[in-house]
């Protein structure tokens, strides 16, 4: 089985994030990054994948330089090789323009599966991996809290609303995004770490993958990002641990009720 | 119709579901702002006996697509049959609630129609003769603004919430249904969908519970989770968690509060070590108060909260502990 995993770089969780000055995204220095929290089970799946049924997992990342790390993680993990979407005409993509662009990039991967986390931590538009599925003309599924593989098609377990879930069967190939939780993901070995270095990363280009500008053309743009306002009545607690109890306390018996 | 906002409305075994009439109140609403009229298309085999319902709605007409595919849910059969509807009408706008199912085929419905695809706004403005959508990024940390480019058909959906129910314009007499018949070949329907089930029975219904204490990963440790636990024994309240709690098996998943868990409206909710994440916050922003203690003053929880504590919960809850204890002995 060639199974594919599309990771993200994301600002790291504990970042301190703050705005650029125009005011249209975040200060993309003095962050930290790190893998996209549902890539992370995504990748994890992969490799559990490969190790049930044999074959290779192959990462695909689009992003800055800075996104090798990432990639590194991943094969460090045991994917075996890595394809990186590194191009400044990649800046800013939405969601559809990056699927385009790896979609691009994957026809001639010939996959067997591609997997993703549901949805990034930092725009979370949820779509990229539904458009990739689309344009590669693949059946999908999303949210998928288990895998089995059956020959040529796959069960999965989708997760609804409310504690519901639903088995679907579908052919292969297709594209699943996976959904936090499914799996207990695995540290790097040191091991892996050393084997990491001698894994090829192919670098693709817009050129190399034959596209143009025109063709990543964006959807939608973001005019603004900011803090949102916060709900004027939040009534905030300072002082001593013990002078903070105590004035909670108060506000329990005699505004909320509940003592 | 180029003056024409559409509204997907979703079934779930011939019934409509609440997120559909949020929809139905967005769209009436952006009606109202861009002077255009309200259709609302509910698809399946038999859509037509759903239509009735929707059509007590103050809006221009309901259509009914019909197919023998749409029996069932599946993202091809709901993608293509949307896709026709929205070819044949044209609507500058097709409003979505934000749920898993719209989540699913959205996606690939703008990507089929060359159309964008705005998810999980929480509003939008007019600014000239565009909207402009916002919506949450940085896992609620910033607000964006987000506008079309390009042509029209525009997608988006709702979050959870961002409209309300009630708020829904009913008209004395009903609207006019159509029903239309789709042509989708079977063999176009790639997934086979199961029945829906769910894992064993709920064991704890926090729906009921008056008081919830809730961890997330601030909690930091599994040992740790018996802090939260003596609190809502102080406070005579039920323990509950975010999904990362529940993921890594530190509580148990009925314990689960949030969109892929339960929907939660107690007298008090406490939240310690929760960010806020949207996925949270709709599971509990119906709480009568909140409060929530966390170390990072940016974390969203604080927007939804009425008490805020930027603090170490392992030093406030010890504190708050003895003196609930305290103020109960009185």
């Amino acid at each position: 089985m060639k199974i594919i995993v599309c990771l993200k770089q994301v600002p790291a969780r504990d970042s301190l994030l703050r705005l650029n000055t125009e005011g249209t995204w975040i200060k993309e220095t003095d962050i930290s990054f790190e893998v996209n929290e549902p890539d992370i089970y995504a990748l994890e799946e992969a490799l559990r994948l490969k190790e049930s049924q044999g074959g290779e997992v192959v990462v695909c990342s689009l992003g800055p330089a800075r996104a090798q790390q990432a990639i590194k993680e991943a094969l460090a993990k045991g994917a075996d090789y890595a394809l990186h979407l590194d191009d400044p005409a990649f800046a800013g993509l939405d969601s559809y323009g990056m699927a385009r662009a790896m979609a691009k990039a994957l026809e001639a991967e010939k996959p067997d599966l591609i997997v993703t986390g549901l949805q990034s931590d930092d725009f979370g538009a949820a779509q990229t991996g539904v458009i990739l599925a689309e344009l590669m003309g693949l059946p999908h599924a999303t949210i998928i809290m288990r895998i089995e593989v059956h020959g040529g098609a796959i069960k999965v377990k989708r997760e609804l609303e409310a504690g519901w879930f639903q088995w679907i069967e579908m052919p292969l190939p297709a594209l699943l995004t996976i959904q936090s939780g499914i799996n207990k993901p695995r540290y790097a070995t040191l091991k892996g770490i050393m084997g990491a270095k001698t894994k090829p990363i192919r670098k693709l280009t817009i050129a190399e993958l034959g596209l143009s500008g025109g063709d990543l053309a964006p959807r939608q743009k973001i005019s603004r990002v900011y803090v949102p306002e916060k709900r004027a009545n939040t009534e905030f607690f300072e002082g001593s641990s013990k002078e903070i109890a105590v004035k909670l306390v108060n506000k329990l018996k005699n505004e909320a009720r509940v003592l | 119709m180029p003056n024409e906002i559409l509204v997907f409305a979703e079934q779930q075994d011939g019934k409509i579901t609440r997120p559909t009439w949020e929809a139905v109140a967005a769209g009436q609403r952006i009606a109202g702002d861009t002077g255009a009229t309200v259709s609302i298309v509910v698809l399946g085999r038999k859509s037509s006996a759903l239509a009735p319902e929707l059509a007590s709605a103050d809006v221009a007409g309901v259509l009914a697509a019909e197919s023998s595919v749409l029996a069932e849910y599946t993202p091809d059969g709901y993608a293509l049959a949307m896709g026709e509807v929205i070819r044949s009408r044209q609507p500058q706008y097709v409003v979505f609630s934000h749920t898993y199912q719209v989540r699913d085929f959205a996606p690939k419905l703008a990507a089929a129609l060359g159309a964008g695809f705005i998810s999980d706004c929480l509003s939008y403005r007019k600014r000239d003769t565009k909207l402009v959508f916002v919506r949450q990024v940085f896992q609620g940390k910033f607000n964006a603004d987000v506008e079309f480019t390009g042509n029209p058909p525009y997608l988006v959906s709702f979050q959870a919430g961002s409209f309300r129910e009630d708020s829904v314009k009913r008209a004395s007499t009903a609207a006019p249904i159509t029903t239309t018949s789709i042509e989708i070949a079977p063999d176009k329907i790639r997934a086979r969908p199961g029945e829906r089930f769910r894992e064993a029975k709920q064991a704890v219904d926090l729906t009921q519970a008056e008081i919830i204490v809730a961890v997330g990963r601030g909690i930091r440790a599994p040992e740790n989770v018996d802090l939260a636990r003596k609190l809502a024994e102080a406070l005579g309240g039920e323990i509950g968690a975010s999904r990362p709690i529940c993921d890594g098996g530190w509580l148990p998943m009925d314990r689960q509060i949030g969109s892929s868990g339960q929907t939660v409206a107690p007298k008090l909710y406490v939240a310690l070590g929760i960010s806020g994440a949207i996925q949270h916050q709709v599971g509990m922003k119906g709480s009568r108060s909140v409060l929530a203690i966390n170390k990072d003053r940016e974390a969203p929880i604080f927007e939804v909260a009425t008490y805020g504590v930027v603090g170490d919960l392992f030093e406030v809850v010890p504190a708050l502990i003895e003196e609930i204890q305290k103020a109960k002995s009185r």
